[in-house]
């Protein structure tokens, strides 16, 4: 086995020793992760942290149960926006949320939330439905770091004239900037938001269903799964879906390949499909 | 079809731009002919929407069929992709494409540098990477990577580029192995076996 991370660049038989070492000692199994993008957040790291050797970083990982968090928080992808694809949002506000207006407790599952700005966004869309108050919206993440992140719901002041003119085309009627108070650069969102939200630790590679729910939204997660553990996770949220109930993935996914593809319907155009069987 | 994977020819042509770029792959995809065993992969900084009119614009160019890229999609010879908008575009060892929406690099998703890189771990000598005309040095890097790995690393003659700047950066790294005009692209496009 080579030992350096020559020009930073991990050989593929040292990243399967690495994911091997994470699964064996910490439980984290990313083998079903995709390569190409995992390999390319490993570099990334292992350039970020000027680790000279790939020996050093699996010694690190080894040894150094902080540093794993970190690693896991580095390889997994966190990035997210609010009203992120506006027409999916609207669709939501048009064509979902009204037929769960009927439920008397609507259960909505978020998988992979990050950093939380696409949870805020729906609560926003209940809250102007006026249907927020009879939600529970569970929001997880394998990240416990992003979660606390989310919980705070505390965004950069920056991001909000985007957030806000995606909000705008995603439908809303309001003016954006009643959902949070500025302090100094960043965006405090709104306490009545964050009542109906529960956050919790979970990854999709090892847990199993802890609910049922009418809505489930998996949004530029799976893209990083290879296709037998997106095949898992499509079962799991077809364990965890009510008959009748929606999920919604990100704008390049697709449940047409998965097992379940043939108990599911495409609502329109956007990603959204509805549990016919 | 088994005999059309890319993986199996490895023969990847890829080329990436910025402002200025699409004038040329209009005039150059007209070039594809019948003949291609190369896949094209196109990576071009766009506005992130989802409803761009992009493919159709290129697909009436092309006698190729134009797509933009799926996640786990094969890559076939004869085709050519797209770089979705907001997405960066990697290439897996099993000759399928990923997406991946990680942090944007030189403030570009799609960044021509994450694909190129990409682009020469997998295929290593057997890319021939293009950079157009662009206003920022995203692509430069990428070069120097394909160049390392024993790809091709082309760049259009910045005097013929609307915007020089990227091909010019590339030069000025010495990240290019050929410089081109558009009508040897052309010509490339037409004769590459």
């Amino acid at each position: 086995m080579s030992s350096s991370l020559e020009q930073g660049r991990i050989h593929d038989d040292e990243l399967e020793v690495l994911l091997g070492d994470l699964a064996a000692q910490y439980g984290y199994d990313f083998t079903g992760y995709s390569r190409a993008s995992l390999k390319r957040r490993v570099n990334r790291l292992s350039s970020l942290d000027k680790f000279p050797s790939f020996a050093e970083l699996r010694y690190r990982l080894r040894h150094d149960s902080a540093y794993l968090r970190r690693f896991v928080e580095e390889i997994t992808v966190n990035v997210t926006e609010m009203f992120r694809d506006p027409s999916f949002y609207q669709a939501l506000r048009q064509d979902v949320f009204p037929v769960l207006a009927t439920y008397p407790l609507i259960r909505i599952w978020h998988a992979g939330c990050a950093t939380g700005e696409e949870v805020y966004s729906t609560a926003i869309i209940l809250q102007e439905l006026s249907l927020l108050h009879k939600t529970l919206i569970y929001a997880t993440d394998i990240n416990p770091a992003v979660l606390e992140v989310a919980r705070k719901g505390i965004f950069p002041l920056a991001h909000m004239r985007q957030y806000s003119s995606n909000y705008l085309e995603a439908g809303g009627r309001n003016d954006f900037s009643a959902y949070y108070t500025a302090h100094y650069d960043h965006a405090k969102m709104e306490e009545s938001l964050k009542a109906r939200m529960i956050f919790a630790a979970h990854n999709l590679v090892s847990d199993h269903s802890f609910n049922e729910f009418q809505l489930i939204l998996c949004r530029n997660v799976l893209i990083y799964f290879d296709k037998l553990l997106q095949d898992r996770v499509f079962r799991l949220f077809d364990e965890s879906l009510e008959k009748l109930g929606f999920i919604g993935l990100g704008a390049k996914e697709t449940l047409r390949f998965s097992p379940v593809a043939s108990q599911y319907q495409q609502q329109g155009k956007e990603k959204i499909w509805r549990k016919i069987k | 079809m088994a005999q059309n994977k890319v993986a199996e020819r490895k023969r990847l042509v890829i080329i990436g731009g910025s402002a200025g770029s699409l004038e040329v792959l209009l005039q150059v995809l007209p070039g594809l002919g019948a003949r291609g065993h190369f896949a094209l992969v196109i990576v071009l900084h766009r506005k992130s929407s989802t409803e761009s009119p992009l493919v159709d614009l290129l697909a009436s160019r092309s006698c190729w069929p134009v797509q933009e890229a799926e996640e786990k999609q094969e890559m076939l010879k004869g085709h050519v992709y797209l770089a979705p908008a907001d997405y960066h575009l990697l290439f897996e060892a099993d000759g399928t494409l990923a997406l991946d929406d990680s942090e944007k690099v030189n403030f570009s998703r799609p960044s021509i540098d994450v694909s190129f890189e990409s682009a020469a771990e997998v295929y290593g000598s057997d890319v021939v990477a293009v950079l157009l005309s662009g206003a920022n040095a995203d692509g430069v890097a990428g070069l120097q990577r394909i160049e390392a790995s024993g790809g091709l690393a082309w760049v259009q003659d910045p005097s013929s580029a609307a915007v020089a700047y990227m091909p010019a950066e590339a030069i000025r790294a010495g990240a290019f192995s050929r410089i081109l005009s558009v009508e040897e692209l052309f010509g490339f496009l037409k004769n590459h076996p």
